[in-house]
């Protein structure tokens, strides 16, 4: 599959149109926001339901407790704040008033990662992914541009259980189709190689799509697979695409611990395990940057894949 | 007309069901629950406006009771069996391994009668609110209710859901202090003060009432004003002072009975002191 880049979009806008088209279709779809309505693209959904929509201050906590006891009413309640302050923050009110309660509420954020940029490592969450698929029942979803954001927003809508939605705050290649259909739990295969595989999630995705490009250059034959959903993890894709690579490379813009790459580690343990490279940031917090300067300085672009892929070549 | 002795009566056996309980497994909270044993019993033998032994977890149609203070459990338990959400009999399997009542509420093994997990303090008010909020984009005009622990008041996210309640007028929403002055560490105002928690709500736009929570005659009129004052634009709380252990006269006056299980003796001791009304389970 060759991609083009239709246009550069940010991911939460995605999320923003999406939210606003599922407004339309679904009365039962309600939003609910911590502060950061503008910022979170909640706009034309505030707007048009006005009904429908809450401003809780920042109060995440409250937020979160508010959206558990309204799918009680039979409601369909999508969060939105930064991803820090949709995780780490009200990490025991998503456990025990939304996760072990068992309620449908869509924990949506965004300004995940590194690419918020210039706030610094306050806001800059790597361990989000992480916290979310630990706990049992929850869905972990982190589309890689805008069309599949959106499309994201709608599919999770129709999914009965709680959902963490991760993306993000810069404009990004938005490449992957218009008006496509999101499927919870499979990975899209979206370049097929047979020298090694790489796995991308998020804003990755692209950076891998282009680092393959470049291998192919080199003479090396690279799979990209886009892990759209962390949990359920899509075992069987991945497991078929490294039974025929055998080596693998996992590329996010995350902690390496807990992350998609420990995620892979962990099934690939349990399987068959193949030499494997994670591109991720190890063990730090980030900084303020542009998100450029930022995914260069943490290797978390095209570059650094490459250069986990030769790595990972020379073990196998 | 309200029976109060037939339902003082009933109360007498939900406090020989909380003590059985927790000497049974010697685990469990008595001392809060035997406080609001007057309060429970009222709220499901005569206010609530509830479908029981009918359960929906969507609550339409009818009110909806949260219990935030989620160690009290063996309360809820026993109004909840004794009213018919499920058998009574099932009262002897809490906190055992694999039972539906476990230590803290939980709509994870699917018990009738629960509609949220409670347990870490301070979210019971927030879901509340969430709940009240679904009732009103439903047109539906029943009430939702909450009950919280006074120590509860020192988790920060009581005071956010007290500030969203008041200045979004969520007035389909009755609260409930169980205002006994006691937690695990000693008396409240030793651990943590609170102040003066009437006026702290009625800062936040809420309209506030004492109570004497074990007092079951003033606490029926209470919650019938409550009712009555609903829709008029403002939350409200009834302030309930109660008396840990209530019931039991060496679990009175003292804060050690609030997580510990009488022995063999003292169980003895406590049911002499409770009336068997309704059948032990």
């Amino acid at each position: 599959m060759k991609f083009t880049i239709q246009n550069h979009k940010d991911t939460r806008s995605g999320f923003g149109d999406g939210l606003f088209e599922l407004g339309k279709e679904n009365d039962k779809v309600v939003a609910l926001c911590a502060d950061l309505t503008g910022s979170m693209k909640m706009d034309a959904f505030a707007k048009a339901f006005p009904d429908r929509f809450f401003q809780t201050g920042i109060a995440e906590a409250n937020m979160m407790g508010i959206a558990a006891g309204m799918t009680i009413g039979g409601m369909i309640p999508f969060t939105g704040t930064f991803a820090n302050f949709s995780t780490g923050r009200v990490y025991d009110q998503i456990r025990q008033s939304i996760a072990y309660s068992e309620k449908n509420v869509k924990i949506c954020a965004s300004h995940a990662g590194l690419t918020l940029g210039e706030d610094g490592a306050t806001h800059q969450i790597l361990e989000d992914i992480g916290l979310m698929r630990m706990l049992p029942g929850m869905t972990v979803v982190v589309p890689c541009d805008y069309n599949q954001t959106k499309a994201a927003v709608k599919t999770i809508a129709a999914h009965n259980g709680p959902v963490y939605l991760r993306f993000g705050r810069p404009k990004v290649p938005n490449f992957t189709p218009v008006n496509q259909t999101f499927e919870l739990g499979k990975a899209l295969v979206y370049q097929e190689g047979s020298d090694v595989s790489i796995l991308a999630t998020g804003h990755l995705v692209w950076e891998a799509l282009q680092a393959a490009d470049l291998l192919t250059q080199k003479g090396i034959s690279a799979e990209v697979i886009n892990i759209t959903t962390i949990k359920p993890l899509d075992e069987t894709a991945i497991l078929k695409s490294v039974s025929k690579t055998k080596c693998l490379i996992t590329a996010e813009e995350h902690q390496l611990f807990g992350g998609l790459g420990e995620t892979v580690a962990g099934l690939l343990a349990q399987n068959t395990p193949y030499p494997m490279e994670m591109v991720a940031v190890k063990d730090q917090f980030g900084q303020s940057g542009t998100p450029e300067q930022l995914m260069k300085h943490y290797q978390l672009d095209a570059a650094a894949i490459i250069k986990a892929a030769e790595k990972v070549l020379s073990r196998k | 007309m309200t029976d109060f002795e037939h339902l003082k009566r009933i109360a007498s056996q939900v406090r020989r069901d909380i003590v059985r309980m927790v000497h049974a497994r010697q685990s469990g909270h008595p001392g809060g629950s035997l406080g609001c044993a007057d309060l429970m019993t009222l709220l499901y033998f005569d206010h609530l406006r509830i479908k029981a032994p009918a359960f929906e977890m969507n609550g339409t149609g009818e009110d909806i009771f949260f219990l935030s203070n989620g160690h009290i459990s063996p309360a809820f338990y026993s109004v909840l069996a004794r009213k018919g959400y499920f058998p009574v009999s099932e009262l002897a399997t809490f906190r055992a391994i694999e039972s539906r009542l476990q230590g803290h509420p939980t709509t994870h093994e699917g018990l009738p009668g629960v509609r949220m997990s409670s347990g870490s303090l301070g979210q019971g008010l927030s879901v509340a609110i969430g709940a009240a909020n679904a009732k009103k984009l439903n047109h539906d005009k029943y009430l939702v209710y909450v009950l919280m622990g006074d120590g509860e008041q020192q988790e920060g996210q009581v005071w956010e859901a007290a500030m969203y309640a008041g200045s979004r007028k969520t007035d389909n929403l009755i609260a409930m202090i169980d205002y006994n002055h006691k937690q695990i560490d000693g008396p409240v105002d030793e651990v943590m003060p609170l102040g003066d928690l009437k006026a702290k709500y009625e800062a936040f736009g809420w309209k506030v009432t004492d109570v004497d929570g074990n007092h079951m005659e003033a606490l029926s009129e209470q919650l019938e004003n409550c009712r009555k004052s609903a829709f008029h634009g403002f939350p409200q709380i009834l302030l309930m002072k109660t008396e840990m252990g209530q019931g039991v006269d060496f679990m009175m006056g003292t804060h050690k009975w609030h997580g510990v299980a009488p022995n063999d003796e003292q169980l003895e001791k406590a049911l002499s002191q409770l009336k068997e009304t309704l059948g032990d389970y």
